[in-house]
Formats: C-alpha cells, structure tokens, sequence
C-alpha cells in the first residue's frame, strides 16, 4: 500500500492522477478463514484492524451484504463524546474517543476527527440534576467533562436562545474533548488498514446460514458459496435478530429507525456540537455548512430505514424553538437507519451459546462514537475469549439482572 | 404515517394517536419461575424481519389497548384485533399465510 501524504499529492498531481490504488483490494472469497466477521460497517472493519493489529491474526474475512459503510456508519449524525454514567460505558465510550483523537495517523487516512466540543442541554431541572450526577461520575471515570451554566452556553452558541417558552436551557454538560468524524473515512480508512494486512473484504455477499457442528460453528453459506472459519463475529446492528435466529439463540434487542436530516449549506454559524435529549434533537455544522439534525427513534419495531415522518416534524419544531434562525433554512435530505436496542440501552459484545460465535451489537442510537473501542473490545473476545473492555457487556447480564443502565443516565438520544 | 383500525372504538387511528406498546403475546413469568424464564419475559424479543404481532394502545383516543399484526419489513398491516386473547384470530393467520407462506411465531403459525 502506498502511503497517503502531502508528497504523494504533489506526486499524482504532477501525473494527473493517474498513479491512485484502489483503497482496498477486490478479492474472491477463500475457502477458509480463521476469522470471518459479518459485517462491513465501522464497527466490524475496526473489529477485523484490531485483531491483525493487536493480535496478529489476519485470516479474516469481513463480508458485507450491501456495500461498505452504507448501513448505520453512512447514516449517524458523526457525533463523538464519552460522557456516560455507567463506569462500563464510560471505559469503552472514552477508549473510542481517545482512539479518535490519532485514528488518522494510525490509519494514514484523515478521518477528519474534529473535537470541536460537544454540549448536552438541561432544559428541566430533572435533566439539570442528573447532568451534574454525570459530571461528578465522569470525574471519578477520568473523563473530562464540566457542568456550565446557560451564559457560557450562550456564549459557546451564539445562535441559541436560551430563554425559549417551552424548554429555556438551564445549563448543560460540556464535554470539550468530543466533536464529530467524518463518518465514512472512518469506515474507508479501516477497510484500507485491513486490506493492506492481507484481510479479504467482500462485499454484496449476503449470509444465508450460519453452520454448526456440535455446538460449535463451522462456517457460513453466503450468495456467494459456502465459506469455512475457526470463528464467527456478528456486527450487524440491526440486523443483529435475524443473525441470531440463524445461529440458533435469540436477542434481548429490538429494532427501530432513527432518522436525520440536513440543512442547505449555509455559512458557519455554530462550531460545537448540541444535543438536546428533553426534544429529542441534535445538531451540529458540517464541514460543508449543512446543519446536520438526528431526531428521534420510531416507537414501533421496523426494518424500512425511513421513519416516521411525525419525528422529523416534532424534532424540526422542537429545534426552531431552541435555533429561531432554523426556521428559515430549507432542509435537504432526510434519511433512516435501523438501531438495535437493547432492556438498558447498553450495547452487547459478548459470547453466544454457540461455540465460536461472537456478537457485538444493541448499539441502539450511538454506535458512531465507540467504534474504535468497539472494535478494540471486540477483537480482544474474539482473540482471547475475554476483555477487560467487554466483560460487563455480556448477555449473561440480562439472566442475572446486572444491568448497565443508561436509559435512566442519559434520558433519550444516545 | 402508519394507521391503524382500533377494534375497540372503530376510529381509523393515526400513529400520533397510538402508543407502541412492544411484542405482543409474551408468556408473562411471576413468583416460581426461574430466572431464564425471567429473562425470556422480560428482555427477549422476536424482533422478526417480517410478520410482527405488537400491542397499541389507542391513547388519544378511546384509551385501550389492542393488537396488530403488522410486517416490519414492509409496513403492511395484516389486521387489528382486540387484545383479550392468546394468540390472532384465524382469519388474520389466515391472510398473513396468504401473503406471506412460511411465516412462523414463537408458540403458533
């Protein structure tokens, strides 16, 4: 692989850009594999870099059923943060973002990792109280957070206005260090990472079966044959219910579409990401100018990627309240992605009652922010059998009731 | 916007007027049961691709609850029923066979 730098810009400029590889490499699938991963979003392909990274092990094939990146990696509003409650979520959020902070060195590929801050808004004081649970919480995990008041969040959002009728800001938790990615480099750069250590990434391959023998998995029928593997990594997200069922076990996991939508590029005005959990709306400034806006999820189970159009409505009016100037801006395109919700809103990287089998999924509404220490956990299990990372995760927590219960934490949006 | 016939008070309802109320049909678990079955009542959901049987509750409405069946993959409503039952009347199984062959549900099909 050549390396991406400044020179080989000038280089292929020089030759008109002709001289460009392609990212990763096209490859017919193998018989066998040590690893195979299904799954080709951020969270798979960093499963797949950290095993050859940290562990040597580069056998694998990452197989996809559409194409890489264009399920819920092509779709989140690329927020990254890290405070949560739950010290187990803290750990494995916090591992993710400080992976972020060098992810585009460490992959030779500019991720464009922003940490541009990101604010959650009080905006009753149940929500002021439990913020100032979170910052103290954070303060012990070694996360840096801060509780601010409604000026200093006037004066990081100018836009804002913070005496809004329904839902005035009384304050909000500023995480300095978070901010946004771009979200398909992120994808882009793991695939080119792990191609380049020999690993195979086949993409519009569906798998169809999942094989067992004895209670110990065997390898996969896909539409493109049958594939042969030592072991199984399942990181679907929301489709996570329908691998299960083939592998034999059920999930503790529900899937719903959460949508998000776009502004017209306008110039910038707001250079913080906000997240206001009480109306159910998030927004921030892409590079390109488009305020980009998450709402919320569906409240029935579905599988269509689009969402219930009375979402955008409530999140856009919720929104205009807090941003006025929104109100003017005529939005661009709007979109869905299916999100695996789990009982306690924590994700599940764990074993399965399938020899061989491992699942990381229930990512629910914020599995952006933690894909390198998802990956990172996950390639851990797979590699070892545990991780100090992962252990909390598992899904025996849902027989022995030892829940990490964020839903309560963080009210709605992750 | 999904809508749904409320079997209780006959309105043509929209999803604005309905709560979700999840899966419907679940076995409910009380004092005597181990903790696996616990976890099944509790946590463990179909989660089909497919043909869903749920519970709504008509709130801006008549205030009570119902079943629907429903496809998650296509949005199309099968029926709606009212909720004092163990399992969807036959004609509703019966429409859902028609359109969809080879569907199943945990404890009938």
């Amino acid at each position: 692989m050549k390396k991406y730098s400044a020179f080989a810009i000038a280089r292929e400029a020089a030759r008109y850009h002709q001289g460009w590889e392609r990212a990763w490499a096209k490859r017919a699938p193998k018989a066998k594999y040590d690893v195979i991963i299904v799954g080709a979003g951020g969270h798979g392909l960093a499963t797949a870099y950290y095993l050859g990274k940290n562990f040597g092990i580069t056998n694998v094939a990452v197989i996809e059923k559409g194409w890489l990146g264009g399920g819920n990696t092509g779709r989140n509003t690329t927020i990254i943060r890290s405070n949560y409650l739950q010290d187990p979520s803290a750990a494995i959020y916090e591992k993710a973002r400080s992976l972020y902070e060098n992810l585009s060195q460490d992959l030779n590929y500019n991720i464009m990792f922003s940490p541009r801050g990101v604010i959650m808004l009080a905006q009753t004081h149940h929500e002021v109280r439990g913020y100032q649970r979170t910052a103290h919480a954070n303060a012990l995990q070694g996360v840096k957070t801060e509780w601010i008041s409604p000026s200093q969040v006037k004066k990081l959002v100018p836009i804002m206005n913070i005496e809004g009728p329904r839902y005035p800001v009384l304050g909000g938790l500023w995480q300095a260090r978070g901010g946004t990615a771009r979200h398909d480099a992120v994808a882009w750069g793991y695939a080119r990472a792990c191609s380049d250590m020999g690993m195979d990434i086949i993409q519009q391959t569906e798998v169809t079966a999942i094989k067992r023998e004895g209670g110990k998995v065997t390898g996969v029928s896909t539409t493109r044959g049958d594939i042969a593997c030592d072991k199984l990594g399942i990181v679907v997200a929301g489709h996570s219910g329908v691998l299960a069922d083939m592998a034999g076990f059920r999930l503790p996991i529900e899937s719903v579409p959460l949508q998000a939508l776009v502004s017209e590029p306008i110039k910038p005005c707001m250079d913080v990401v906000v997240m206001a959990n009480t109306v159910h709306g998030y927004m921030s400034q892409s590079d390109k100018g488009e305020m980009v806006i998450g709402g919320g999820t569906d409240s029935h189970n579905a599988y269509t990627q689009r969402g219930s159009f009375h979402h955008i409505e409530e999140t856009v009016r919720a929104l205009c309240e807090t941003f006025p100037m929104l109100s003017r801006l005529k939005m661009l395109r709007q979109w869905g992605g299916i999100v695996d919700v789990t009982g306690d809103r924590s994700p599940i990287l764990s074993k399965t009652p399938v020899d061989g089998v491992f699942i990381n999924c229930g990512w629910g509404t914020g599995g952006f922010k933690a894909i390198p220490g998802s990956g990172w956990g996950m390639a851990e299990l797979i590699a070892k059998g545990h991780s100090p990372l992962t252990d909390e995760f598992g899904l025996d927590r849902f027989v022995e009731g030892r829940f990490i219960d964020e839903s309560v934490a963080a009210g709605v949006a992750h | 916007m999904l809508i749904l016939h409320c079997p209780n008070c006959g309105v043509m309802a929209d999803e604005t007027e309905l709560t979700a109320g999840g899966e419907a049909h679940i076995k409910r678990e009380t004092v005597g049961s181990d903790d696996a079955a616990f976890e099944q009542y509790l946590f463990q959901r179909e989660n089909p691709r497919g043909v869903h049987f749920e519970r709504w509750r008509h709130t801006s409405g008549c205030g009570k609850w119902f079943h629907a069946a429903r496809c998650t993959a296509s949005l199309e409503v099968f029926g709606t029923y009212p909720a004092q039952t163990v399992e969807p009347p036959k004609e509703i199984t019966d429409k859902i066979t028609a359109k969809r062959p080879g569907w199943s549900w945990r404890s009938f099909s």
